[in-house]
């Protein structure tokens, strides 16, 4: 008796977080891919596909190697070490630091999918005037020196804001807020692009195509999460679906009183801005929360790209900043609002609706800390990769088109 | 009266278009078209396979005018397309025997404007 240990891994956890992973990689590519390729100029769509498609492949690859172990290793508070490096001892078997009832590799393809479309969303900041050769390096060296570090600040065992109390169920901060203030960095650093008056976007059905899809991807983001097949995944499921439908009904509106006509394009972005901010929030708030956190998000963002962006005149070519960076930080501050420690018992806390503003200034200490350190970080990197071998594309190739001058192809033809 | 074809660099249209604004020149028809002059082209790649010569995009403009705007038009065109290097195109002047609008059935001048 007691002598057999009973085997932890759960077939149903583990299905969900796999299918999960699998729902992941579709936000990457065709979702995130897709919605950006439609808002570029035709010349440029195969540059902005090749992106999102490579982020796949070399993060795919960089994670395995030394990626997740930097991110999810033992080290110190702001960074893990290298004892996972080639995933040695990353196995079959749970990992109870993370997931005690899948196969420590389940949770690791997971977070590889997270790894993989956070510099992705970054290209929606520097789209149609970045060398295809410098993308490469400058997403190697911000996945190493920007996104694993963050990972591991708040969710490794042993990081300092994870230690703090910080609550951030899906990646608001390592994903969201960590993307759009790097694209942010990214815009300012490689300055407007040659010749846009008109932003000149040239298919609209690929950007509903693409938030349709990570609209469908993000269940896995949110959902799988909570790493479980149980309630409190159902429980981020209904949240996730209902913030970003609130959210695409309130940009819509705030279209349809400011421009006269609600757009296509409106809809899409707000629906996309609603999964950002209830991505912190989707594990800790219930539905009432979840809809307060998508009407309002809309209102933010759409701010942001509507009045403020044109007034400052920086060139955020898709809003990666304005979505991403601007909804992340609600949703990350919304945690500390509508959280209720009753929906989530194990993991949760109570924030200033529920009688707890300590929390609140514990949200705000991590978004401040996420923003300062990946704002540094990405000057340093685009700075570095600048005077090494120069990041952006030749004012003639940019002219012509990524497609051709960066991939040798074109995307369209009017002849056969 | 004359009609203007002009062929230049896709990207240079709108600097075209506000510069025929700026000339009282409101009127243009717009279409895509693929050509190459001496640029011979650029090169795609199919699955590692070099093909050569293709054609390369660029935009006819058309426009019909009378002869006090020709040269205004003209003017208007080269320096809103012009970068100095090949491939910034061609303007083409042609003969309009004759010109009708078809809503009114005027014809000649009148119609033109």
């Amino acid at each position: 008796m007691g002598t057999t240990p009973v085997n932890p891994i759960n077939s149903g956890d583990t299905a969900w977080v796999l299918a999960s992973a699998a729902l992941v990689l579709l936000m990457t590519a065709p979702g995130l891919a897709f919605f950006y390729g439609g808002m570029v100029r035709r010349k440029n769509i195969l540059g902005v596909l090749m992106q999102c498609f490579m982020c796949l492949a070399l993060i795919s690859v960089l994670w395995v190697v030394y990626g997740y172990s930097l991110a999810f290793g033992k080290g110190n508070p702001f960074i893990g070490g290298l004892g996972w490096f080639m995933l040695k001892g990353v196995g079959q078997d749970a990992n109870p630091d993370y997931a005690a009832t899948i196969p420590h590799l389940a949770f690791m393809i997971f977070q590889a999918m997270f790894a993989v479309i956070t510099p992705a969303l970054i290209i929606g900041s520097y789209a149609e005037r970045m060398k295809f050769s410098s993308f490469l390096v400058f997403t190697t060296l911000w996945l190493t020196f920007v996104y694993c570090p963050i990972a591991h600040m708040v969710w490794g065992v042993g990081g300092w804001l994870n230690g703090l109390g910080a609550k951030d169920f899906a990646g608001g901060t390592v994903v969201h807020i960590n993307a759009g203030v790097a694209g942010l960095v990214t815009a300012l650093y490689l300055g407007k692009r040659v010749g846009t008056d008109k932003q000149g976007m040239h298919n609209v059905p690929f950007i509903i195509l693409g938030a349709s899809l990570l609209w469908f991807g993000w269940f896995g983001f949110n959902a799988g999460s909570a790493l479980a097949a149980n309630g409190l995944a159902a429980q981020a499921f209904v949240n996730t679906n209902t913030a970003t439908a609130a959210a695409a009904i309130s940009w819509a509106v705030m279209e349809w009183i400011f421009v006269g006509k609600p757009t296509t394009l409106g809809a899409a972005s707000g629906a996309v801005a609603g999964l950002v901010a209830i991505t912190p929030a989707c594990g800790f708030v219930d539905v009432g929360g979840a809809l307060w956190i998508g009407l309002l998000v809309s209102v933010f963002c759409y701010s942001m790209v509507a009045f403020v962006k044109p007034r400052f005149g920086y060139d955020d070519t898709l809003d990666a900043f304005g979505v991403h960076g601007i909804g992340g930080f609600w949703g990350a501050i919304a945690t500390g609002l509508f959280a209720i420690k009753a929906v989530n018992p194990s993991g949760g806390a109570d924030g200033l609706f529920a009688g707890n503003p300590g929390q609140l200034w514990v949200q705000f200490i991590a978004c401040a800390t996420t923003i300062t350190y990946t704002a540094i970080g990405t000057l340093i990197i685009c700075f570095v990769v600048d005077k090494v071998m120069g990041i952006r594309a030749q004012q003639d190739e940019e002219i012509m088109g990524l497609d051709l001058s960066q991939h040798h192809e074109r995307a369209y033809t009017i002849l056969e | 009266m004359k009609l203007v074809i002009a062929i230049i660099q896709p990207y240079k249209l709108e600097d075209v278009k506000k510069e025929l604004y700026e000339a009282n020149v409101n009127l243009i028809t717009v279409s895509e078209v693929l050509g190459h002059g001496r640029q011979i082209g650029v090169d795609e790649f199919y699955r590692g396979v070099k093909e050569t010569g293709n054609l390369l995009r660029k935009v006819r403009v058309e426009i019909a005018v009378n002869e006090e705007f020709v040269e205004p038009t003209i003017k208007a065109i080269i320096k809103g397309a012009r970068m100095g290097k090949i491939g910034d195109g061609k303007i083409f002047v042609v003969d309009l025997p004759r010109c009708i609008r078809i809503r009114t059935g005027e014809e000649g001048s009148k119609a033109i404007g």
